[in-house]
């Protein structure tokens, strides 16, 4: 991954979110406090303004300034999981690491560090830890990714802000698992040669 | 006898109101203390964000710090905070009202923050 396919990513997952925005609201509202979609918007058009203005040199530096406008504008918990996942990816670049397997594999253990969560939780770990084993196998792709955020509608929420529906969380998808899925989706298209 | 004032407390809410309200019934008991508050975003919303924490933890006069909190993302957010400032962080998940409610007037009393922690435990839920 170099930084001018970094910069393409942000840019189809701004393009991807804002189309999705109702949509991961309406998730939100369905077993959280649906603000899901607006956070994520403003996040991500913090990011496309921070690129702008900090101008990146290396693949390190992009993922920095891309974790620094999450932390500062999402709100929500996705602020701190998705600024952790570029953060762990700035720390391995820094180390002159490039390779895609192993930056979602340090970004996944990050999200899982940082908010406890376990895979069958209903969170975004639902995705990014077998999005990570998946992608070192060779098999990350669009059909798998849909197959791990469908997963996740079936399962009681055990983190998170829904995890205080018990089982009334249960029938509906993670909004995160979501955002999550797209942002996968749109790296795939970023850096597909 | 003197509050301990060595000791600073800083209340994480994702709404400005709540820290507010916590503040309003701690001064009551406690007007000598360090205390400070971050609640809401940076831009006024309902949530967390570390940089409006951070502010919180750069405004308070004590380098060490009992902090406590409402929901989810204001842990994570503090646990992102704790990497990025020099002071000196102690979390506390417990009850929210009722954990800033002891600690507060223990600090007033002069308690240390061991002390403090000993009434703290029983108060843990998340």
């Amino acid at each position: 991954m170099n930084v001018e396919q970094v910069k393409q990513w942000m840019q189809l997952y701004q393009t991807e979110i804002e189309k999705n925005k109702d949509y991961l609201s309406q998730l939100d509202t369905d077993i959280g406090d649906g603000d899901h979609g607006n956070n994520m918007a403003r996040g991500v058009d913090a990011v496309a303004a921070g690129l702008a203005k900090d101008n990146p040199a290396d693949l390190a530096q992009t993922f920095k300034s891309i974790a620094m406008s999450l932390i500062s504008k999402v709100g929500g918990a996705s602020g701190p999981l998705y600024g952790t996942a570029f953060l762990e990816m700035a720390k391995a670049a820094k180390d002159s690491e490039s390779d895609i397997p192993t930056l979602l594999q340090a970004a996944a253990d990050g999200v899982a560090k940082r908010g406890g969560a376990k895979v069958g939780d209903k969170t975004m770990v639902d995705v990014w830890t077998p999005a990570a084993q998946d992608a070192k196998a060779g098999q990350l792709n669009a059909a798998n990714i849909d197959k791990l955020v469908e997963a996740t509608k079936p399962l009681r929420a055990l983190k998170g802000r829904a995890s205080y529906l018990g089982e009334r969380s249960i029938g509906h998808l993670d909004p995160g698992a979501v955002s999550t899925g797209m942002l996968l989706k749109t790296l795939l298209q970023a850096t597909a040669k | 006898m003197a509050a301990n004032t060595q000791t600073g407390m800083v209340l994480v809410s994702h709404v400005p109101e709540i820290v507010a309200g916590i503040s309003k019934l701690i001064r009551q008991v406690a007007p000598d203390i360090n205390l400070t508050t971050a609640g809401g975003t940076s831009d006024g919303d309902i949530g967390t964000d570390a940089t409006h924490i951070l502010q919180a933890i750069d405004d308070n006069h004590a380098d060490e710090l009992m902090v406590f909190y409402d929901l989810g993302s204001a842990k994570m957010n503090l646990d992102l905070v704790t990497d990025m400032t020099d002071k000196t962080l102690h979390r506390y998940d417990v009850a929210f009202v009722e954990g800033a409610y002891t600690a507060a007037a223990l600090l007033q009393a002069g308690d240390s923050r061991a002390e403090i922690e000993k009434q703290l435990a029983p108060l843990k839920i998340k």
